[in-house]
């Protein structure tokens, strides 16, 4: 076991990748010499040299369009987006491109790509740098969708998602990036917990919290305050967006009655309604209590000096289990 | 270049020592004026002390901006060290009418056009997000997402033609000006607003200040040819001008715009210059280059060969220097205070403006926020 922050494990989880497979290509903006903008791809040039730790030009669409032909070509391209916001040029080739080759093609060849994408707010950063563009991409047949909240899952769960067959959109909670926590960096990649599956984190039989990515942590703040309260606060982390993994989700609320979803994405059309509409399917006669939802408004996200209000927060969770509790 | 050099250039080789680029020059970094076949223009003794005041200044306030960020007073600042010449230049070389879309670094820009400069603070403090009126002002808001503005510009000039502001009056007749920089060339929306301005013949200057990095890449990672030399593809004019030389910059820019302005469609201007400082605060720039390069653009910064210009034509002293400096100082200093006493929004007000008519999800949202906020008070 190591002490790592969230950031150093993503770190190892591609070197690692790197070293298991010689296909393995970064593709990005400042990726190579700088090693990104928050270091995640450290020191990764200066090992596996410029040939597979790739610093491209200032060109989005042109990042993910050509890690479209590098794939066909056979290399697993790992791509960086430098900030949330400015995914959208890319958005084009992604939504119409990457996640229809293999359909269109009939299955005949697949884009074993990574799209990394550090995402949320909570960094007091300039506009365009703290966006939550998940349900985007979520909506679009032909992605996956997954969100680490954790150094050990980052570890991970970026090494599953290169090894993986399926274009990946991986967002990576960047507020959190300087978290710690323990990683078995040991371990064999085979003994990982399956990439497309939401995990149980913290056991309550009161109420379940539901999240991923960064707000995986308030929620287990949430928690902790919640059972001073005597209330015995369940927390899953989603952690696989698409496909969402809803069976831990519908157990926990067969037991619980009550559900509370939470991202920092604005709430309209948001993962948190696709989530509530299952709960709903599955789970109505043990439903105590409709299941509700604390989001980021509806608004384009605000500056920086106010984002902390937009921001759900532990009291805004809690507000919703004192609701939730209420009917 | 030697045939060899040529060739090792194409294949990306490395050259025998640092470029030498042409371009228009009309003032030596030694301070030497110098004359151009093709741009010249005449300065009246007052304007050449205003265009070295106008540097002087913006550089000073730049630095007040920079140490407020780390005196944690700004989220983040994006510095123009070393680009005054070019901001200054171009700034000057507008006509009241005309139009300009800046990036985030044009605070140069932004005070030639008369703007007050605490303007774009609010962004890079982090209580707004621009705020100003961008028709009003003549001066569009700060965009971050790389060369997105372009396009913007463009559409804009499109405008001007429809509206029938295209002609030889040149009190009247209006242009635009796109700033944007060397790493933005790689944007499609910047070759998509080339071909734009080109089809339209829009009246536009298409400004791109090459300070040779895009955060840490070098510009080979952008082209392979001189970033203005790709203009010809698009069927304008490209023009390389020196970046650390206000006078020619504001020669070369002056005559595109009002080439622009009269309907000869759009330039592209390359202003030749180098981001002395980090991309922003967020960046540690030796982590990507040597000091021997920043030394190198040193020598060459734009200030001093104004200075040393206005020495040896003997219209200024060191009383004006002396002024010049203390006025600057006195502009820094109320800038600070200004954005000292800048005062966080209203958390509510960040459900205005969302809509021009306005939607029900949002009133909705303010009025839950504002009771949830409201069961807090009197609970401390």
């Amino acid at each position: 076991m190591e002490t790592l922050t969230l950031g150093k494990s993503l770190n190892l989880g591609l070197r690692r990748a790197m070293e298991d497979d010689s296909k393995v290509l970064i593709m990005g903006e400042d990726v190579g010499k700088l090693g990104g903008v928050f270091r995640i791809t450290d020191g990764l040039q200066k090992d596996f040299g410029d040939e597979r730790v790739i610093d491209t030009p200032l060109a989005e669409a042109g990042i993910v369009g050509t890690a479209i032909g590098l794939a066909l070509r056979g290399y697993r391209p790992v791509v960086e987006i430098q900030f949330d916001g400015f995914v959208y040029p890319a958005y084009d080739q992604i939504v119409c491109q990457v996640a229809k080759f293999h359909y269109r093609s009939r299955g005949k060849v697949s884009l074993p790509m990574v799209i990394r994408i550090p995402f949320g707010g909570g960094i007091g950063a300039v506009e365009h740098h703290s966006e939550s563009p998940e349900a985007y991409f979520s909506h679009t047949a032909g992605l996956k969708v997954v969100a680490c909240s954790n150094p050990s899952d980052a570890y991970w769960m970026i090494q599953q998602a290169i090894a993986s067959d399926d274009p990946i959109i991986f967002f990576e909670p960047k507020r959190r990036y300087w978290e710690k926590g323990e990683v078995d960096t040991a371990a064999p990649l085979s003994s990982a917990y399956p990439l497309h599956s939401s995990r149980v984190l913290r056991s309550g039989g009161d109420a379940t919290l539901l999240a991923y990515g960064p707000m995986v942590r308030t929620c287990l703040d949430a928690a902790t305050a919640a059972a001073e309260d005597g209330r015995n606060l369940e927390v899953i982390d989603l952690r696989s967006l698409s496909p969402l993994d809803m069976a831990p989700v519908f157990e926990s609320v067969r037991k619980t009655g009550r559900a509370v979803v939470v991202h920092e994405a604005p709430g309209n059309i948001g993962l948190g309604a696709e989530v509530a509409a299952r709960i709903t399917e599955e789970c109505f006669y043990s439903l105590e209590a409709p299941v509700l939802r604390v989001t980021g408004y509806d608004i384009p996200y605000p500056a920086s000096r106010v984002e902390e209000e937009f921001l759900p927060d532990l009291d805004r969770v809690l507000e919703a289990v004192d609701r939730s509790f209420g009917f | 270049m030697t045939k060899v050099e040529r060739a090792a250039s194409r294949r990306g080789g490395k050259r025998s020592g640092p470029p030498e680029p042409e371009f228009v020059q009309l003032l030596t970094p030694e301070g030497e004026r110098v004359s151009h076949p093709d741009y010249s223009v005449d300065f009246t003794d007052d304007e050449l002390r205003g265009l070295y005041r106008d540097l002087v200044t913006v550089r000073k306030l730049d630095a007040e901006a920079t140490a407020l960020q780390r005196q944690g007073e700004l989220g983040i600042w994006a510095s123009l060290l070393g680009q005054e010449a070019a901001q200054v230049g171009s700034g000057r070389a507008l006509r009241k009418q005309d139009m300009a879309f800046p990036t985030y670094r044009e605070h140069g820009v932004l005070y030639c056009r008369n703007i007050d400069p605490i303007m774009p603070l609010g962004l890079f403090r982090g209580v707004d997000q621009g705020g100003w009126d961008p028709v009003a002002h003549r001066f569009n808001m700060y965009t971050i997402v790389i060369g997105a503005q372009t396009l913007h510009a463009t559409g804009y000039a499109m405008g001007i033609v429809k509206d029938g502001k295209v002609g030889d009056d040149d009190e009247t007749s209006e242009a635009v000006i796109a700033y944007f920089g060397d790493g933005a060339t790689s944007q499609g929306d910047v070759n998509e607003a080339f071909i734009f301005g080109s089809v339209y013949n829009a009246p536009i200057v298409f400004f791109c200040q090459n300070n040779q990095y895009a955060i840490s890449e070098p510009l080979e990672r952008q082209t392979r040819i001189p970033l203005y030399q790709r203009a010809a593809g698009f069927g304008f004019p490209g023009i390389r001008v020196d970046g650390n030389d206000v006078l020619a910059t504001y020669a070369v820019t002056r005559a595109a715009l009002d080439n622009a302005r009269h309907g000869q469609g759009p330039t592209l201007v390359e202003a030749y210059t180098y981001r002395m400082g980090a991309h922003t605060t967020s960046d540690d720039p030796t982590r990507y280059r040597v000091a021997s390069e920043v030394e190198a653009w040193q020598a060459k910064d734009p200030i001093v060969r104004m200075r040393k210009l206005l020495e040896k034509q003997g219209i200024a002293d060191e009383a004006f220097f002396a002024a010049v400096d203390e006025q600057a100082k006195v502009e820094a200093v109320a800038l600070r205070e200004r954005v000292l006493s800048m005062p966080d929004p209203d958390p509510v007000t960040m459900f205005d403006h969302v809509y021009p008519n306005g939607s029900p999800l949002i009133d909705k949202q303010r009025a839950e926020f504002e009771t949830y906020h409201a069961s807090f008070e009197g609970s401390h």
